[in-house]
């Protein structure tokens, strides 16, 4: 297990936004809630390798832009019927700043 | 507090329909005990019929199985029939002495079938046709038995007997009236049904009453006797062989446990608009109702009853049931057969009719002042769907009369082989060509999923997801599947999404009278039921407002799909692409050589034209997007909206600057329309075209606005699409000048811009409200055209590209940068 890695300030992330951080692991998208949840997954929708990074934020869903899959950012298990999970990231808020913690 | 106690009789498809809906609305609001007689968990009683006919199985049919009501804590009583409510004490008991106690109770006890008071009726092999225990016991007769007669030529009795035909035996329908299903079909319509059953080995014996069932040796019933006609010698009636005789002759609400209880009953449970009974306590939904005096036998009532039921339960209080118009779908595979409303005509109504026997199509349509009241269809019901649609809207048709009949052309051209009969079709034809769906999945999802609606098929399938333009076929497959539980798509007063209750228009219409000016506004003052929309209501409310209150409402970049917010177009590798406007089509060797170095610079993958006649630049990464856009923004270029619900391009032909043909000089035209448009933000996209002579070069005939120039001056055309389905322009008006070209598409734009729902193109909103209404705001009235014209205007002032706003705001273009991280930098 590694540890904790600044991503950015929270400011930089827009309310029902996402930024892209680019990791050994691939891209992996951050993702704020309207109530400033913060979320990370794996960048690629589990249908056709979307971009959820680009997906419109609602609740703690994001819709990937390319079909329409509604993907959760808990857990990111799409919402059913659709099937399928995006990876995970744990992330954290701390001091105002965006904290990513990548598996070793 | 103790959570309230709601007892449900009956574990039917309205009963547990409005469990499901209430679930949804207050899932903890009460403890749920369901009593059901029969041992089985809800299932779909509809699909029995395909059950019978070999073509499914029992399993198929369930809709809840008994996990369901494990899931969400709801006590299950199966094979118990409650016999009495004592309303004093608010307890319900069962033939078993089982009780239970009641705050609210929800009567769904359905109907029971209409046995013939004649001698004999109660010998064994006599049955009626109404579950699971029927059917079963009509399968097993069929192995064993040959002789079959199904008493009632309705709905049910057919199916009965198509079923029993299937399965070997030998069919005979007796029917007392006339013609085969009179209640939902015409002399005409029928007669062909009745032929095309004849030729699947059915016999019928019509205007036919029966007198007795006459018991054999081996004490089953062996024959059927009927009444001699007047004039023959009593007692000398035909005889018919029969091992198996299927009561279908009518349901009759079961209202037995109501009238115990000395609640008010006349013809069904008497309900008010609340699915009320006369006990304040009592509820009740489905086949046991008498709704203002109609009890209805069809499921998609029930279940309209049991969301307004739902509602009340739920404490909620706003929902009014107030009735509802009927359509048949008769579920015998291959033969399609649609009716609804008042399909016989009367006095007052005009008939107007299709009839090719040969052929074996009829189309019936019953019109009454101007409105469509009725249909009958036979063998093709392509368009049942819409006809429904336009008897429950009760839409003035005086527009559409002359070519009312040939239908909507709903089923698109494109995609599914110019397929538009849903029942002709192999379940390996596609039907979605978006998302690659056959037929065959789409039966199997709404057979094994339970699906009853068009949105639920396309959530569950995929199928007319994505450009919509196969959703005829869906819905004529859905229909044909779920038969009676099918109601087409309200699109009138449909909500916008799952978010709200309220129809696009209310939204507009709101958003303007209370001056809402943000989406957490007008959320918040139309009681949005989630926190904070999704992505279908909030693109939409987002352009409702910044369309309604230009300069006051603040765009929200969250609310737009990708490509409006990245201002281009996102493709499916992730990478975008970058379309510059070339204004009118026409372009300079400085710009495109700074295209050519952009290309080459950024290692652009494609180069295109576009349709629109422009240069697309596709494959560029997110990151690179300012730096393209800085690089075209130094040669003047901005961008071309080829991403926006918003004004796309103004195609034009070269006109009279050059051509010898030319009679206005349409490319100069063209570019004066384009910039007047620049950042026009719409309901969907809009694309023009102007054309300097009729032979229309430009393609004027299929553009949101087409332009033709004469020699007078400019013809003007509304409503064009070259898409999905291809919608030919109509004309609007003759204009002079190009003053007036500007000042009337302008005008029309605002109007749409205004009146237009999100993602309507310019054809659907004008087939919505007439091309006259549009006519009367833009040509007729000169004040209101300037007027439109202004606030087009206004909204349009001080707009920036959006590219160099991206290049020059370090803000903004945070949207393009990708955060590198040091991850050897690890704070542990």
């Amino acid at each position: 297990m590694s540890g904790w890695i600044k991503v950015c300030a929270l400011a930089e992330i827009a309310p029902q936004g996402s930024r892209v951080v680019a990791s050994s692991q691939g891209h992996i998208a951050i993702f704020r809630t309207a109530g400033d949840g913060i979320f990370g997954l794996h960048d690629k929708c589990p249908h056709k390798g979307g971009p959820l990074s680009q997906g419109i934020v609602h609740g703690d869903t994001v819709t990937c832009p390319l079909h329409g899959f509604k993907i959760g950012l808990k857990d990111g298990e799409a919402v059913a019927p659709d099937k399928g999970c995006a990876r995970r990231f744990e992330v954290k808020l701390d001091g105002g700043a965006v904290w990513l913690q990548l598996d070793a | 507090m103790r959570k309230q106690k709601l007892v449900v009789v009956g574990n039917g498809m309205a009963g547990i329909r409005a469990v499901e809906e209430l679930l949804k609305l207050a899932p903890d609001l009460y403890d749920i005990t369901v009593f059901g007689a029969e041992p089985h968990g809800n299932y779909n009683r509809i699909l029995l019929s395909p059950v019978l006919a070999g073509e499914m199985t029992i399993q198929d049919i369930i809709l809840n199985p008994l996990q369901w009501y494990a899931d969400n804590d709801i006590g299950l009583y199966t094979g118990k029939t409650v016999t009495k409510i004592d309303r004093t004490a608010r307890k319900v008991i069962a033939d078993d002495g089982t009780e239970e106690e009641y705050d609210r109770l929800l009567l769904a006890t359905g109907s029971t079938p209409f046995i013939l008071p004649i001698p004999g009726n109660d010998l064994p092999g006599v049955i009626s046709y109404r579950d699971i225990k029927d059917t079963n016991e009509m399968i097993a007769t069929a192995a064993t038995h040959k002789h079959a007669v199904v008493i009632g030529g309705g709905l049910l009795g057919l199916e009965a007997a198509n079923g029993l035909r299937l399965r070997g035996m030998d069919v005979t329908v007796v029917h007392l009236m006339p013609w085969l299903m009179e209640r939902q079909l015409d002399k005409t319509a029928a007669d062909m049904l009745k032929t095309s059953l004849e030729a699947r080995g059915l016999k019928f014996l019509l205007e036919k009453q029966t007198e007795a069932l006459i018991q054999g040796e081996s004490g089953r019933v062996a024959a059927l006797r009927f009444k001699p006609a007047p004039g023959e010698d009593p007692g000398n009636g035909l005889e018919i062989p029969a091992d198996l005789v299927v009561m279908a002759a009518g349901i009759r609400p079961n209202t037995a446990l109501a009238e115990s209880a000395k609640i008010y009953c006349n013809r069904g449970i008497v309900v008010n608009d609340t699915m009320q009974t006369y006990d304040p306590r009592i509820y009740a939904v489905g086949e046991c109702v008498a709704h203002r005096g109609i009890a209805y036998g069809l499921v998609a009532p029930l279940f309209e009853q049991a969301k307004v039921c739902a509602n009340h339960l739920a404490n909620f209080g706003i929902a009014r049931y107030t009735g509802s118009v009927l359509s048949t779908k008769l579920k015998v595979t291959g033969i399609d057969l649609f009716s609804a409303g008042n399909f016989m005509g009367g006095e007052g109504t005009d008939e107007i009719v299709l009839n090719d026997p040969s052929g074996g199509v009829y189309k019936k349509l019953v019109v009454k002042n101007d409105t469509l009241v009725g249909a009958v269809l036979y063998g093709d019901t392509a368009d049942g769907a819409w006809y429904f649609q336009l008897v429950k809207d009760g839409q003035n048709i005086h527009e559409i009369r002359d070519h009312l009949m040939f239908g909507q052309n709903h089923v698109g051209d494109v995609g599914h082989a110019g397929k538009t009969l849903a029942a002709t079709m192999a379940d390996d034809a596609q039907v979605c060509g978006c998302n690659g769906v056959c037929k065959g999945d789409i039966v199997k999802a709404i057979k094994s999923q339970g699906l009853f609606t068009l949105d639920d098929v396309r959530k569950h399938t995929k199928a007319s997801s994505s450009c919509g333009s196969c959703t005829g076929l869906v819905e004529q497959i859905l229909a044909s599947t779920v038969g009676g539980a099918y109601t087409p798509a309200d699109t009138r007063d449909k909500p916008m999404c799952g978010c709200t209750d309220h129809a696009h228009g209310v939204v507009r219409q709101t958003i303007r009278e209370r001056h809402l000016i943000t989406i957490p506004d007008a959320m918040s003052y139309m009681e949005w039921k989630t926190p904070n929309g999704c992505p279908s209501c909030r693109p939409a409310l987002n352009y409702y407002l910044i369309s309604t209150w230009p300069g006051e409402a603040k765009d929200d970049p969250q609310s737009r799909f990708i490509n409006e917010r990245a201002h281009a177009n996102i493709q499916k590798d992730g990478t975008y692409s970058v379309i510059p406007r070339m204004w009118g089509g026409l372009t300079t060797p400085a710009e495109l050589r700074t295209i050519a170095d952009v290309a080459e610079k950024y290692e652009v993958p494609t180069v295109k034209m576009t349709g629109g006649a422009r240069i697309d630049l596709l494959g560029i990464k997110k990151e690179d997007l300012p730096k393209v856009w800085a690089d075209l923004g130094a040669a003047g270029m901005v961008s071309g909206h080829a991403y926006g619900k918003s004004i796309r391009t103004v195609k034009t032909c070269v006109g009279a600057e050059h051509c010898r043909f030319g009679t206005q000089r349409s490319m100069a035209m063209g570019v004066k329309l384009e910039r007047m448009l620049f950042g026009m933000w719409s309901p969907h996209k809009v694309k023009l075209a102007v054309s300097g002579c009729p032979r229309n070069c430009a393609e004027a005939g299929i553009k949101d606005i087409g332009v033709i120039g004469v020699d007078a001056g400019y013809e003007l055309y509304v409503a064009g699409n070259g898409g999905i389905k291809t919608e030919v322009a109509q004309f609007l008006c003759k204009v002079k000048s190009d003053e007036e070209v500007m000042e009337y598409s302008g005008a029309f734009l605002q109007l749409y811009r205004e009146e237009g729902f999100y993602l309507e193109r310019t054809c659907h909103y004008v087939a919505r409200v007439g091309l006259d209404h549009v006519k009367a705001a833009v040509v007729d009235d000169p004040l209101r055209r300037k007027d439109l014209l202004e606030r087009l205007l206004f909204a349009l002032q001080d707009y920036a590209d959006p590219w160099q706003a991206a290049v020059a705001q370090p803000a903004l273009r945070r949207e393009y940068q990708v955060i590198e991280i040091k991850e050897a930098e690890v704070v542990s």
